[in-house]
């Protein structure tokens, strides 16, 4: 009678445990492949003929003008010249004679795509860009800032290039790293600015819709292709994604955190997760 | 005597009368290029004007602008929805115009007489 009871009660702590975890599921929208469903089941009501592979090319899914120019651009990029400074630094042992590749995991190959992940030591969202500056602060070098575009910019861009066509493979495990996940997408959500946008409003519900003559990208895709080499910069200067974000936050009127923040890094991890299973491709033009 | 009244308000009422008229341009000629200019009204972003010829490359995020009087018998509730739509549409994405001082009252005013004639 005693062991039954004690059965029955571990059945109801069970089925309780159960309960809870599937409640949280749907209501916070914690997984990352459900949340990253939701939103292309909603895009696909919309363009049901976009493929989703296709989504790495952003706005060009609406434009196969826009596609054509960029086929023709990624010929003969405007950005090799920074692509050698970054392979520079990558190749560049450190004064005590180590190399990034020595210090990356895999020699820094094929691992971009896991990136962000959360760092459950540290108890924080690490970004790419955040294991190359550890890589060069344990052997005896200064951190670079995020924002400098002529340092982190090209020796990121390099870097990534070398995770050429690995799939985006982020992961959200632990409640820790779901509460990042969390903020993130809260940011995602936030209107923001003296012009009340949200990334969602243009990403999600706006997707492929213009404003003026420029087509909004969907979100599912976004974070594939980073750093990117913009035309209206003269297509030679780096702009990583969280630059990117800095541009979005000022375009709608709002003083954001800067590059290499907490808020951002959050949301580079909520946003990245949103491409899980796309292949990456770095560094490409863009407009 | 009389007469002299009757002529000196026959006047000003004409003076009047076409201070208004003229206000009433100048305000139109402003809010259209408040509505044109990227950085201030930027309706063109999202709206097209199709009774405007020279309204190039206007984006589709938000309904087209006509037949404004219609869609807005009361003048005041088109100024409302540009000072700050979301208070009537929670959801839209149509930005604060006058409630985060993107434009000034006297700036609304002027897009307002310009969208009204839409």
């Amino acid at each position: 009678m005693k062991k039954m009871n004690m059965n029955m009660m571990m059945a109801s702590a069970l089925t309780l445990g159960l309960t809870l975890g599937l409640t949280t599921a749907t209501t916070v929208y914690a997984d990352p492949a459900a949340e990253q469903g939701k939103i292309l089941a909603g895009f696909k009501k919309d363009y049901p003929d976009v493929k989703f592979d296709d989504m790495i090319h952003g706005a060009m899914v609406f434009s196969a003008d826009a596609k054509s120019q960029y086929n023709a651009i990624m010929e003969m990029p405007p950005f090799l010249d920074a692509m050698d400074a970054g392979k520079k630094m990558w190749d560049t042992p450190f004064k005590n004679g180590k190399t990034y590749a020595e210090c990356m995991p895999n020699g820094g190959k094929q691992i971009a795509g896991n990136y962000p992940q959360f760092d459950d030591k540290k108890g924080e969202v690490v970004t790419f860009e955040m294991t190359l500056n550890g890589c060069r602060t344990a052997n005896g070098e200064t951190a670079l800032g995020y924002s400098d575009m002529k340092t982190m910019g090209v020796v990121t861009a390099y870097a990534r290039s070398l995770s050429d066509g690995m799939k985006v493979n982020v992961k959200v495990e632990g409640d820790a790293a779901k509460k990042a996940y969390a903020e993130g997408k809260k940011t995602y959500f936030a209107r923001a600015g003296q012009l009340n946008f949200s990334c969602a409003n243009c990403h999600i519900g706006g997707a492929g819709n213009n404003l003026r003559s420029e087509i909004l990208s969907p979100v599912v895709g976004q974070a594939t292709h980073w750093p990117v080499f913009r035309g209206k910069d003269g297509g030679d200067i780096s702009t990583t994604l969280q630059k990117r974000y800095v541009g979005c936050f000022k375009q709608v009127r709002h003083v954001s955190e800067k590059e290499g923040s907490k808020m951002l890094n959050n949301l580079e991890y909520y946003h990245t997760s949103l491409s899980n299973g796309l292949p990456m491709q770095a560094p490409v033009y863009r407009k | 005597m009389r007469k002299f009244v009757l002529k000196a308000t026959v006047l000003v009422s004409v003076a009047l009368a076409s201070t208004a008229v003229l206000a009433d341009a100048k305000q139109i000629a402003d809010g259209k290029v408040l509505s044109y200019n990227s950085s201030k009204g930027n309706c063109l972003a999202c709206h097209s004007m199709p009774a405007m010829a020279d309204a190039d490359q206007p984006g589709n995020s938000g309904p087209p602008l006509v037949a404004m009087k219609e869609r807005f018998p009361k003048k005041a509730d088109l100024r409302a929805k540009i000072w700050d739509a979301t208070a009537t549409s929670p959801q839209t994405m149509m930005p604060i115009l006058g409630k985060h001082g993107a434009l000034t009252e006297t700036e609304i005013d002027a897009v307002l007489e310009f969208v009204y004639g839409l």
